[in-house]
């Protein structure tokens, strides 16, 4: 019969309009921003960079608690090239006390990123991650988009809070090499003392 | 400039074997009416312009122009590193990133001699058909939109695409820029509860491809706009190097997943659906049919995947310096052959990067399925073609 066809397709489209009053998962779509959805845990959109801070929550102490020894790793790998990093002249102590480099600048061009993520899987100090936040549109489209080291610095807690499952593997790995590096400092001044020891007898 | 009838003569007059109707003889006195259709026009997906000559409403002349979402990503890509080239293949035909990521990864591994983990040509797999099935999905969406069914077969696929998408975003971190492949295996591990609910999710494919099945497959308004309109002949397909869903509704038999095997895909037991006579409704059915295929492989693959490393350990981030030589790594993308052709002079970034799109290649014979036809039909043959901008520019 002609007509059967286009008959069927249309029960099927009946179906799925009565349906959606019927059963919650017909609905496909949330009222943002009302409602929202929780972003995945995997989620990312831009890096940040994350600071350890000794007592958290005021954020005062973030710029001693840089992870980043302005190695320029990332600014070499990104391949949109939207890192730039200055060298600092001086050095100051990293976590496990070794005296390391830190960045005197530290710029990403949110509007040239493209949240690859390669710098953060190059990244051998754990220093840059992903973030969350999503909603950053501003009127300002030169110094808006471009962030700073201050505006980058995150908390490591706030690193746990959007990725945690990541972040515990992070701190599990950094406290084991902070023992290794420990016991490293030790056997070498035992070695030391021994050898003083020896050269004494 | 005008176009006069000595230059569709000139056309009709060209070698046997091509499939151009015998002649087209304008039934009109008078000149052509030449239209652009596009750049920026509601049927073209994308900056795409047909420029036709037109006989009243039969298309005498096509001259399809395009370049105008030229991103030169193939002079880019020889300027950095090999890692730094994946993010930007993800951009190439952005309705599916994972299958351009693993044809990328497939030359490089081909150029370095890389080994690549059980688990991960898993993953690859289970992806990789994710991904054909939210494309066909979309494809017919967007054919039936150029019909004239404004959105509801469209909105049907996108909310299965939707499904798929949030997987996607589950494991790699983006919806669309998933960025996942590395040379030697995937960035990251499926957890278990990932895999649970790819399976239930898998579980609802064949659900939708029945209802698509009914709500289309028989209407009548789309079997009389679609049959019989844009014949492609299999020789001309294979001549032109057409490949993917196009060729096989020319009926042509060439699956690389058959062909090469490439990856685990001789594992699988699937098969590969062929076209009788070449027209929009064979195509489209080579897609629907091609999706439950993919239903097949993806409820093979969940269930035979096992635990195991994801990364190659001799696998290499940075500083990856193949030796001299080349390599040519393709796979059967949603859209037809995508390979990736490398050569490497030892140094840290490819001497020669270079691309086959299928979208590009599909393309070239629109001028020869449109000839003859109308208006209107030219907008619905150029969809049947299913094709992404970004990836015929690049």
């Amino acid at each position: 019969m002609l007509g059967e066809g286009i008959l069927k397709g249309m029960a099927e489209t009946a179906k799925n309009f009565f349906g959606s009053y019927f059963s919650a998962d017909r609905l496909t779509t949330v009222e943002y921003p009302e409602q929202r959805i929780a972003p995945y845990e995997a989620a990312r959109v831009f890096p940040f960079l994350v600071y350890d801070s000794k007592n958290p929550g005021d954020g005062a102490d973030w710029e001693a608690g840089l992870r980043c020894v302005a190695c320029q790793i990332c600014e070499k790998e990104c391949p949109p090239k939207c890192i730039f990093i200055e060298k600092s002249q001086d050095k100051k102590p990293d976590f496990v006390g070794k005296p390391q480099f830190y960045p005197a600048r530290f710029d990403i061009d949110i509007s040239v990123c493209m949240s690859c993520q390669i710098c953060v899987e190059v990244c051998p100090f754990e220093a840059i991650k992903m973030d969350t936040e999503f909603e950053l549109s501003t009127d300002d489209r030169f110094g808006g988009l471009l962030l700073d080291r201050k505006q980058l610095a995150k908390s490591n807690e706030y690193y746990h809070q959007i990725h945690p499952t990541e972040a515990s593997t992070v701190d599990a790995r950094l406290a084991a090499e902070k023992v290794k590096a420990e016991a490293r400092v030790k056997s070498a001044a035992a070695a030391k003392t021994a050898a003083i020891a020896g050269e004494g007898a | 400039m005008s176009v006069t009838h000595g230059d569709c003569a000139a056309i009709a007059g060209k070698p046997e074997g091509w499939n151009r109707p015998a002649a087209i003889e304008p039934e009109n006195e008078g000149e052509l009416l030449e239209v652009a259709m596009g750049p920026h026009h509601p049927s073209t997906h994308g900056v795409f312009r047909m420029d036709v000559a037109l006989d009243g409403e039969r298309v005498m002349r096509l001259r399809p122009v395009f370049g105008y979402l030229h991103r030169n990503h193939e002079k880019i890509a020889e300027g950095q590193s090999y890692l730094a080239s994946m993010p930007y293949t993800d951009r190439l035909d952005y309705i599916c990133p994972i299958t351009n990521n693993w044809a990328y990864a497939l030359a490089v591994e081909k150029l370095t001699g890389q080994e690549v983990p059980e688990r991960a040509e898993y993953l690859r797999v289970i992806l990789g058909e994710l991904t054909r099935f939210q494309n066909h999905a979309s494809s017919i969406g967007f054919l039936t939109q150029e019909m004239g069914a404004m959105g509801t077969p469209l909105m049907y696929a996108f909310r299965e695409r939707e499904k798929i998408l949030d997987l996607f975003e589950e494991l790699t971190g983006a919806r669309m820029m998933v960025n996942y492949m590395r040379f030697g295996g995937c960035r990251v591990d499926a957890s278990p509860g990932w895999l649970e609910r790819t399976r239930k999710v898998v579980a609802g494919l064949a659900g939708f491809v029945d209802e698509f099945d009914r709500l289309l497959s028989s209407n009548e308004i789309l079997m009389a706009r679609t049959q019989g309109v844009g014949v492609l002949q299999p020789e001309l397909a294979v001549n032109a190097g057409v490949t993917g869903p196009m060729l096989r509704a020319s009926g042509v038999n060439y699956d690389i997943r058959k062909v090469d095997g490439y990856g685990i895909y001789n594992r699988f037991k699937f098969r590969v659906p062929l076209g009788d006579h070449g027209d929009v409704y064979d195509r489209y059915m080579i897609r629907m049919l091609e999706m439950r295929e993919s239903i097949k492989i993806l409820e093979q693959a969940l269930n035979e995947i096992q635990p195991g490393p994801v990364m190659s350990p001799t696998a290499k981030l940075r500083g990856l310096r193949p030796k001299p030589g080349e390599a040519y790594g393709r796979i059967e993308a949603p859209k037809g052959e995508l390979g990736f052709y490398l050569i490497s002079d030892g140094g840290p970034n490819p001497y020669r990067y270079r691309v086959r799109p299928p979208s590009l290649i599909n393309l070239t014979v629109l001028e020869d399925m449109c000839l003859g036809v109308n208006v209107a039909d030219v907008v619905l043959i150029f969809g049947s073609v299913d094709i992404v901008l970004g990836e015929v520019d690049r």
